[in-house]
């Protein structure tokens, strides 16, 4: 018996539906049909009448949820791929994200992003969208790397009074599994050490955390302890956690699938720097995708991400520095 | 906000006609003087930001709000003055809004015409227009998961928001949903300088309303007796379930896009056009003709309406401004969540 990140995202929407009359989840396919990954499979049928198809109209998708969340409901919305978000950004960043700021009344909607590459998904199925949103004031961005998180956090996003982008990645979907659910979890907001060690820190979040895991195994046979710190929310950021490890290991190498270009790994080395430099034994790094669309094909793809082997030799080259 | 009466047919229902009437026109009067102050106010360097005047779109606006019951929804556009006081808001806050009280709904951290209180089914406007569209019908939709039955959404919006995609989107999910929408568009032939003809090609702005599958009604917004026996019916229909409805408004913005624009763009042969027409004056004309009130009423209205909005303003500007000190800088209401992390926190100068 052993759960998958997408079945654990299922469960968290099912159980949300169960406990709380006020939750309905809508977005395109995610009816009778389950979901274009199935994340929302059998729910249409469990729960009818919450579980709606909506039109091809992320725009009006978000508008929708910002007006039911006023009225007191607490809407899921499923965006097909993250990519396709970028039709509803406005809804999402001067609507829904302004609400609270404006008025004082909390908007209470979950937007769930099936995000970052898989092989062959190319450059309009594979986009990375945290750090556009993490932006904007007034959005809370969570990136869960294991099973266990994709549950207790999309379930503590539908229970949080604000906007929610909740990046679950594609690629973890049906690689990454777990023994069962858990009963208890870290709040959101808190990082994770999902390795610990003394030499140096690599901060990491979504997937990225598997691959530079990884990279701490494979650098492990020469002698090095990396410890690895799992962000868990790119919004907000747990600059304290992430500052206890860089004091312990005094160096730092933040990764991210997102583009570099002011980004999530850009704000933590900024943090680590203004606040702590003097933990500092060498310049903090970083390793992100390069600079263009994600490609399509499977080699061009794996080159253009950050994988356990970049990780390892952007890690060996910061350890001698 | 009144109920209105839709066919004026027994004695009975031209009396409660006659008095849908005269409170609308109350509200078109205060509405335009509110502006005109608000637009000196301005002028004299008294309020942040844009001014933006409904001057021409009064019957319109009024007719929308009044035809609306408390309960209902109202996402009014920038030029909905009248609108927003017959749908129940105090000219007190719409005051506060423009010069930046700490006391009014938006308490400072947002201006002018963007202003409303949510909870109460009075949204307000984010500057992109057609995106309230789909935010009202959020709310429709909500009330029908809690089972609310009878209640109307109205959405207000000018020709150029037909050109979105927000208002595309939005108008084909309302009519999927079958939702209580009233979507009223001011065809007010400018947005901002551009002119309808290089907003749409499509003959008449009602043509839209097939493609959608929607009910739809063309009017004269100059005449206040049009609006309110048409909008007063497109809710009723709303109401009784008939599912969205567009209502397309003929009229002319007699401003500038704000206070800002001379509006030297307006084409001299349109204002002198049947859509040029002042409707404030139109409502005036026909109340004097039916005998609903004389010029000494309609004089002693205008000082009524003067004396309630000078009252209104003094007391607003006596009111404190927003204290940046003060200020709780968060825009999340989970607390627990906010990012501690600011350079510049404690220091908003």
């Amino acid at each position: 018996m052993s759960v998958t990140y997408l079945e654990a995202i299922r469960e968290a929407q099912a159980h949300a539906l169960r406990d709380d009359p006020r939750v309905f989840i809508y977005g395109q396919d995610v009816g009778a049909f389950g979901g274009a990954f199935k994340a929302t499979k059998n729910l249409a049928s469990e729960f009818p009448g919450r579980v709606l198809d909506s039109p091809i109209s992320e725009d009006a998708i978000m508008g929708l949820a910002v007006g039911a969340a006023i009225e007191g409901m607490r809407p899921i919305v499923e965006m097909q791929f993250a990519d396709f978000s970028t039709v509803g950004f406005n809804q999402i960043v001067n609507q829904a994200a302004t609400l609270f700021w404006r008025t004082n009344v909390p908007c209470p909607i979950t937007v769930r992003l099936p995000f970052g590459g898989t092989s062959g998904s190319g450059p309009f199925h594979s986009q990375c969208m945290e750090t556009v949103y993490a932006h904007y004031p007034g959005l809370i961005v969570l990136t869960p790397a294991t099973v266990e998180d994709a549950y207790s956090m999309l379930l503590e996003a539908v229970a949080i009074d604000d906007p929610v982008i909740f990046c679950e990645h594609k690629f973890l979907y049906y690689h990454l599994k777990a023994e069962k659910l858990p009963s208890e979890a870290l709040p959101v907001g808190k990082a994770r050490i999902a390795r610990e060690g003394r030499d140096m820190t690599i901060v990491a979040y979504s997937a990225m955390v598997h691959e530079a895991l990884e990279a701490a195994k494979e650098l492990a046979p020469e002698g090095w302890e990396v410890e690895v710190v799992d962000l868990r929310s790119v919004k907000p950021i747990d600059t304290d956690t992430v500052m206890a490890s860089v004091a312990r290991t005094g160096r730092l190498l933040c990764v991210g699938e997102a583009w570099s270009w002011g980004g999530a790994t850009a704000e933590i080395i900024a943090r680590v720097v203004t606040e702590g430099y003097g933990l500092l034994d060498a310049p903090p790094q970083r390793l992100n995708a390069k600079d263009t669309p994600v490609p399509y094909h499977p080699n061009l793809w794996a080159a253009h991400r950050p994988t356990a082997r970049a990780i390892a030799a952007a890690a060996r080259k910061l350890l001698r520095l | 906000m009144l109920q209105t009466v839709l066919e004026p047919g027994t004695a009975e229902n031209a009396a409660l006609f006659r008095e849908t009437y005269l409170a609308a026109y109350r509200f078109m009067l205060l509405a335009r003087l509110l502006d005109d102050k608000f637009a000196a106010l301005w002028r004299s360097g008294r309020i942040h930001g844009g001014v933006f005047l409904g001057r021409g779109q009064e019957a319109l606006s009024a007719a929308t709000g009044i035809s609306l019951q408390k309960g209902d929804v109202f996402a009014p556009l920038i030029r909905d003055a009248a609108g927003r006081l017959a749908f129940g808001e105090t000219v007190r806050d719409a005051a506060r809004t423009y010069l930046g009280s700490a006391l009014g709904p938006m308490r400072g951290r947002d201006g002018n015409v963007h202003r409303g209180k949510p909870r109460e089914g009075y949204l307000p406007m984010i500057s992109h227009l057609g995106a309230m569209i789909s935010v009202v019908n959020g709310i429709l939709l909500a009330r029908r998961f809690k089972k609310i039955s009878g209640t109307v959404g109205a959405a207000s919006i000018g020709d150029g928001a037909t050109s979105t995609g927000a208002f595309h989107e939005a108008l084909n999910q309302a009519a999927v949903e079958k939702l209580p929408l009233v979507l009223v568009v001011a065809d007010n032939q400018y947005a901002y300088s551009t002119p309808t003809a290089r907003q749409f090609a499509c003959r008449d702005l009602a043509d839209k309303a097939a493609g959608y599958g929607v009910e739809v009604d063309s009017l004269d917004g100059t005449d206040l007796d049009a609006c309110l026996k048409t909008i007063g019916q497109a809710v009723a229909h709303a109401r009784a379930g008939r599912g969205p409805r567009l209502v397309v408004a003929t009229l002319l913005r007699l401003c500038g896009h704000g206070e800002h624009d001379d509006a030297g763009y307006i084409d001299p042969k349109l204002k002198a056009s049947p859509a040029g027409r002042d409707c404030l004056k139109v409502a005036e004309e026909h109340l004097v003709r039916q005998k609903w009130a004389d010029a000494v009423a309609l004089s002693t209205w205008r000082s009524e309406v003067i004396h309630e909005i000078e009252e209104a303003i003094a007391q607003v500007q006596r009111e404190p401004a927003p204290d940046p000190f003060a200020e709780e800088w968060r825009a999340i209401s989970s607390r627990h969540l906010s990012e501690t992390h600011a350079e510049n926190e404690g220091d908003p100068a």
